[in-house]
């Protein structure tokens, strides 16, 4: 239950780098190929994140699939395979993607006195402001 | 899936089911606040202490050896035996949810030891060893020996500062474990193949073993040993004599 630690590392560093915020949505980034079973993560996550500024915040997972380059041949290819066989045989495999586990964004609680309003620095690249 | 941020909050996580993609639903029920990206490594903490871990271990010319194994695999008994023929300084950090049952054996044999005790928890972690070397001050030109929570599956993840990573299997477990737990063999130095006077009573295929090591991790050493009988020890020690770390001038 390597999940338990890797999940209280998600509110360890959310709480250090946002502060006081409360926290709404986390995404996370659990890749097939990562060695963590998201499900896990997610009964875990209740439980860390009580008494946080984390706690009751929705928890969304995206899995990307893994993906493999053969050595031998060259080819690149998406696998759910830890140790993947390249289609033209060889096991001579480079897993390039799939691997990464990452908090990828949150959403916050932000107090807002008007409905929309945008960081000061938005509103000059926002569209049709005219 | 949600239509805002494309997330599968209401997903299937269980991996099996996923195959063919992630299921659809109505989860767009949550609200979008104040969105911030952050592209946080979840193991970079643990990956940070564990390089503080090494520059400490290198400092101090000490050799960490990271021993990982199922439970029962005889981690232990070959610590034993290694610390009473070692022949210079060397120490051991033993890893268990409960009891301080190994480092009472690995004092019994002659060196000192620390038992970390991670009650629920199922590795050891960098922060875990940094404590744990605190309290056994190895000294310097010293081989650490830790010993892992013993699983095949979570200190796979967790990287403790180590110079070697070594993952031992016993001829009882049968000849498929690398590929089953794929995560730990990938990333072993060393593989150790325990209690091989154990074979001639076992349906144990060594080739069939070694082949499976290979597809895990075909970079890595392969040694057959018996604990009990000290059969391919010399080897093991040997190895350990040359990965020792040089003592910076």
């Amino acid at each position: 239950m390597h999940e338990l630690s890797l999940t209280q590392s998600v509110v360890d560093a959310l709480t250090e780098r946002l502060g006081p915020v409360r926290v709404r949505v986390v995404r996370l980034e659990v890749g097939r190929l990562s060695g963590v079973v998201p499900d896990a993560m997610r009964f875990c996550f209740e439980l860390v994140t009580a008494g946080t500024t984390v706690e009751g915040a929705a928890l969304e997972i995206v899995e990307p699939e893994g993906a493999a380059r053969c050595r031998t041949c060259g080819a690149g290819f998406s696998t759910a395979e830890v140790l993947p066989l390249c289609p033209c045989g060889s096991a001579d495999v480079e897993v390039t993607g799939g691997a990464g586990l990452r908090i990828l964004a949150v959403e916050m609680e932000v107090e807002v006195e008007e409905p929309c309003a945008e960081p000061a620095d938005a509103r000059t690249t926002g569209p049709a402001s005219g | 899936m949600c239509g805002t941020c494309g997330c599968a909050d209401d997903g299937p996580g269980v991996r099996l089911t996923e195959i063919g993609g992630a299921g659809g639903g109505n989860g767009q029920g949550h609200g979008h606040g104040h969105r911030v990206d952050l592209e946080v490594d979840l193991l970079a903490g643990n990956d940070a202490l564990a390089a503080r871990n090494r520059a400490r271990f290198d400092a101090a010319g000490i050799l960490a050896v990271n021993l990982m194994s199922s439970p029962g695999a005889g981690k232990t008994t070959l610590l034993e035996r290694t610390v009473r023929a070692w022949e210079g300084p060397c120490a051991v950090l033993e890893g268990d949810q409960e009891t301080t049952a190994d480092a009472d054996r690995i004092a019994a044999a002659g060196a000192r030891a620390v038992q970390i005790n991670t009650g629920a928890g199922c590795h050891l972690d960098a922060a875990m060893v940094a404590r744990g070397v605190d309290a056994l001050d190895p000294g310097p030109g010293a081989v650490l020996f830790v010993e892992n929570v013993g699983n095949l599956v979570c200190p796979a993840l967790f990287a403790l500062g180590e110079h070697v990573r070594v993952v031992i299997m016993s001829v009882t477990e049968g000849a498929d474990k690398p590929l089953k737990y794929p995560h730990m063999f990938r990333t072993a130095d060393l593989v150790l193949l325990n209690k091989i006077d154990l074979l001639p009573y076992v349906d144990f295929v060594v080739a069939e073993w070694e082949a499976a090591v290979r597809r895990a991790r075909p970079e890595a050493e392969i040694l057959r040993v018996s604990a009990t009988t000290g059969a391919g020890l010399e080897a093991w020690l040997g190895l350990l004599r040359t990965l020792r770390a040089p003592v910076p001038s």
